[in-house]
């Protein structure tokens, strides 16, 4: 049951960057989150609902990817993608395989404002 | 009205990650290895951490340990016993720990140095969900499975087990009584984390505390 705090901290970090748009309305929040992230999606959506009440974000929708795990097989030299997460083994030649290469991520990707003809941004560039 | 998008490409919990970035500077720096210990309720943390610290100090080592719990400070009770410097995190409700509260509570801790540590434990909140998130700035990440728990732990919570860098099975002295399938948790275990490192104990009787010192103690040589 960590979602509000992340729900929270995705709040706050959208609020900063919307900054940069005065007079835009966020509309929509877009997540990349990883099938080992240990997020729920619908529990992160209902504490999205309890995170952004009485907050500009009021409206805005929470749109998130869930990505599956994708290991690469030194054996094979290829990165495959895997069903499920209860088992970590190369799809072509069914070795386990440590090396992962998504299925961690908690991140947002974009968002999706909409703004008034005049509105200019003063800062476009986000830090990574 | 137009629509912009606004790439981002930014971490949900960058503010936690850049505390635990800096808190793993600091601690390289000091020399010392610090390990964050998670597992579910019950599962024998406490009792494995008392005999951990016990054995470092009686082979001269310092360490020391930082416990986290919703509330009480009954863990940092009984860890003190083993003579090693101990402080409580009460998270009031919160599921997890995370870098701010290790980075304020290693602030205010007067009789602990970083420099005078080899060794520095973080007991995480009973947990296997919430605490996977959590950076606390640790080297290694110890996950712990009780022989009471089921074999299939580790499937049911992958995203613990996937991220964990040595696995401790704890009460191996009542595996018997429990039904314990020894190779089929060995097996999930290594299913969801290949090439992990596996121990196997018992806080009560001390078998296999030799083998996971041997361990800490490789971690803990200066590369």
């Amino acid at each position: 049951m960590h979602e509000l705090s992340i729900a929270a901290s995705i709040v706050e970090s959208v609020t900063d960057a919307a900054h940069a748009y005065p007079g835009a309305r966020v509309k929509e929040v877009r997540l990349r989150v990883g099938a080992l992230a240990s997020v729920i999606e619908d529990s992160l959506q209902f504490c999205w609902g309890l995170a952004v009440e009485g907050t500009p974000l009021a409206d805005a929708v929470l749109a998130i990817n869930m990505l599956p795990v994708i290991l690469h097989c030194d054996g094979c030299g290829v990165d495959s993608e895997v069903a499920g997460v209860q088992s970590f083994r190369c799809p072509g030649c069914g070795a386990l395989a440590a090396d992962l290469r998504q299925g961690r991520e908690l991140e947002i990707e974009s968002i999706e404002l909409e703004e008034p003809e005049t509105s200019t941004p003063v800062r476009v560039e986000e830090q990574a | 009205m137009t629509t912009r998008i606004v790439e981002l490409r930014r971490g949900i919990l960058k503010k936690n990650d850049e505390l635990a970035a800096g808190l793993r500077s600091r601690f390289t720096a000091a020399g010392v290895l610090v390990l964050n210990l998670v597992s579910s309720p019950g599962t024998g943390k406490t009792a494995f951490l008392e005999r951990t610290l016990r054995e470092l100090r009686a082979r001269g080592e310092a360490a020391a340990a930082l416990v986290g719990d919703l509330e009480t400070d009954n863990d940092a009770r009984r860890l003190a016993a083993s003579g090693a410097p101990v402080r409580q995190i009460n998270t009031h409700g919160i599921c997890h720990l995370d870098a701010e509260m290790i980075g304020k509570h290693l602030e205010s801790w007067q009789d602990v140095s970083l420099d005078g540590l080899n060794y520095l434990f973080i007991e995480n909140v009973g947990n296997l969900v919430c605490p996977s998130s959590y950076d606390l700035g640790e080297r290694i990440r110890v996950a712990l499975l009780s022989v009471t728990e089921g074999e299939d732990k580790p499937l049911k919570y992958p995203g613990l087990f996937n991220s964990a860098d040595a696995a401790v099975i704890t009460k191996i002295d009542i595996a018997a009584p429990c039904g314990f399938d020894r190779e089929l948790a060995l097996r999930n275990i290594n299913e969801i984390r290949p090439g992990i490192h596996i121990f196997e104990t018992s806080a009560k009787t001390g078998a296999g505390m030799e083998a996971w010192l041997g361990y800490l103690a490789q971690q803990a040589k200066p590369a």
